[in-house]
């Protein structure tokens, strides 16, 4: 009886657990491995993949020393740093209005989320238009103050402010709307005996919100560094990388060194060596996060 | 006195919402106005926030060139596809890594957990390789197999069936019902509103996705809508008319979805951030 059972058992998870497993072995585990040796390799694609030609670190040495491949890991530290404070800091204010317990408050919170749902792509190829340095509407209202703006997703310089507003603009919805859970969870009863010390509405903010809210900010800063060091989408339909480099991204790297150039074995380093620079960002965060995120017990 | 603070406080916070909504908000209404423009008035200086005469001419010019209809019939039928799958696979799976503990589950689960840190870049070119050589580019299979197994998913469903009680599991088999009878009517229906959140999360990621679309697919019949954009990018640069034309088509779907079931997209997309 117990052993019927047993092998019941046995059987059922066998069955449950195999599509699961199969996935992970074909799509994930064999992928990652063929990946390793790859990166190892010069391969092209075009070469029978029986006769690899080993090549040592060559690859990984270029990923620093080739200048397009050098300069898209700067890029994407430049976007970061760009773009994290700002998308924190602006997520955080929207977030406290959200909270506020007044009427059609829900209806924000509708209209900020619709950037979140809509593809990258569309909206990539709408702020083309918007940016754009004759037709578009940013200029125009410039030019109404007498500004006039320059051509955006073409110049050297704003290309990478461009991209960092346009990605802040998309997910500003996400961040605030998963603060504003944060923000829910945290007791009316911290300000009220706050407001009875006669506190500042600032140092309420300081001293109360933002300590309680840091675990939720702490989840978005993470979330938020993995995303800009895997940035791709807009980048490709807005600006290309251009101009000249400025805003190509370790993905667009990747991407198109694999597919349109047949460097396979320099895409593959190149995509282990994003995956370091994540995974040591991310540990350093962890690390800090003893410092500055306040677990309420 | 407290009341005229709280007043001024609400209308100064009113302010700011509506100019951020604006903001937020407003590129689409400039893209719905922009699909109707003819060629002329879509890069008319001053603009004008409305089209004259509204039109349909943007969206046929499309179709002479490219199966609008198609894409979205391709995002739909792949998104669906994916996330029913999904569902399965990671449910299913998640259910043994909760409840029917076996010698070796542990190490299993632990290959699944790693699995969630290597980011889709790593693995694309062998990806790609792998279709190739078993000749599925340019297939819906390859567009719909390698999104239905989400390490994300199985271990956000596993959280969820570890809080069932293993005592009301115990029970069901005590009455004589199978695994298969007690995942189908003991665990499914308790997790039930983690389950719709994983459909709304899965079905976005599918129909937003673009880097893998545009790596598998080469034939027009077999594109998703944002590769098709992207597409149409190609052909009309800078015709914002034609090209906001496409961009309605690949809105409005999925816009009207998420005003009847917004609670659900904002519970869906929230639970995880990977985009």
């Amino acid at each position: 009886m117990v052993g019927q059972r047993k092998w019941n058992r046995r059987a059922a998870a066998a069955v449950f657990l195999l599509p699961a497993v199969l996935g992970l072995l074909a799509f994930q585990l064999v992928p990652m491995i063929s990946s390793v040796v790859i990166s190892f390799t010069d391969w092209d694609l075009l070469s029978s993949w029986t006769k690899l030609h080993f090549i040592g670190w060559d690859n990984y040495v270029n990923v620093f020393k080739d200048e397009k491949s050098y300069t898209s890991i700067r890029n994407v530290f430049v976007f970061l740093i760009g773009y994290m404070p700002l998308v924190a800091i602006l997520g955080t204010l929207l977030a406290v209005l959200l909270n506020r317990n007044m009427r059609g408050v829900k209806a924000y919170r509708a209209a900020v989320f619709v950037p979140v749902i809509t593809s990258w792509v569309a909206v990539s190829i709408v702020w083309r238009w918007i940016l754009n340095g004759q037709s578009g509407l940013v200029n125009y209202l410039l030019s109404l103050v007498g500004i006039q703006g320059p051509v955006w997703l073409q110049d050297p310089t704003w290309a990478m402010v461009s991209v960092i507003a346009v990605t802040i603009w998309k997910d500003i919805g996400f961040v605030s709307i998963i603060l504003l859970a944060g923000l829910q969870d945290i007791s009316e009863d911290y300000y009220e005996a706050a407001s009875l010390d006669g506190a500042s509405a600032w140092r309420r903010l300081w001293n109360i919100t933002i300590p309680l809210l840091s675990p939720s900010l702490f989840f978005v800063v993470t979330i938020s560094l993995i995303n800009s060091f895997q940035l791709f989408d807009q980048v490709l339909i807005m600006t290309n990388g251009g101009p000249a480099g400025a805003t190509s991204t370790v993905v667009e790297q990747v991407y198109k060194n694999a597919f349109q150039y047949n460097k396979m074995g320099f895409a593959a380093a190149q995509s282990w060596v994003l995956f370091v620079i994540i995974l040591a960002v991310t540990t350093v965060l962890q690390r800090l996060q003893r410092r500055w995120v306040v677990y309420e017990r | 006195m407290r009341d005229k603070g709280l007043r001024l406080r609400n209308g100064l916070s009113h302010a700011v919402l509506i100019l951020v909504s604006v903001i937020l908000a407003f590129p689409f209404v400039w893209m719905l106005s922009g699909a109707f423009k003819d060629n002329l008035e879509v890069v008319k200086m001053p603009p004008q926030l409305l089209p004259s005469h509204w039109n349909f001419d943007n969206f046929a010019e499309i179709a002479k060139y490219f199966p609008l209809s198609r894409f979205l019939l391709n995002s739909v039928g792949v998104a669906v596809a994916t996330t029913i799958l999904q569902l399965f696979v990671c449910t299913m799976a998640a259910y043994v890594f909760a409840k029917i503990p076996f010698r070796g589950r542990q190490g299993i689960f632990l290959l699944f957990l790693t699995t969630m840190m290597i980011p889709t870049q790593v693995t694309l070119t062998p990806l790609f390789i792998l279709f190739q050589k078993t000749h599925l580019i340019d297939t819906y299979a390859a567009l719909i197999l390698p999104g239905i197994f989400s390490a994300y998913g199985t271990f956000l469903m596993r959280q969820q069936i570890m809080t069932i009680p293993d005592d009301l599991l115990e029970a069901a088999f005590m009455d004589g019902a199978s695994y298969f009878r007690i995942f189908r009517s003991v665990v499914l229906p308790l997790v039930k509103p983690t389950l719709a959140a994983l459909t709304i999360f899965a079905f976005m990621s599918s129909w937003n996705s673009f880097l893998w679309p545009l790596i598998v697919t080469n034939s027009k019949e077999l594109m998703t809508m944002p590769l098709g954009l992207s597409k149409l990018q190609g052909r009309w640069a800078t015709q914002w008319n034609i090209l906001m034309a496409g961009n309605v088509i690949s809105f409005v779907p999925i816009f009207v979805v998420y005003l009847f079931a917004q609670r659900y997209f904002i519970k869906g997309m929230t639970m995880s951030g990977i985009k």
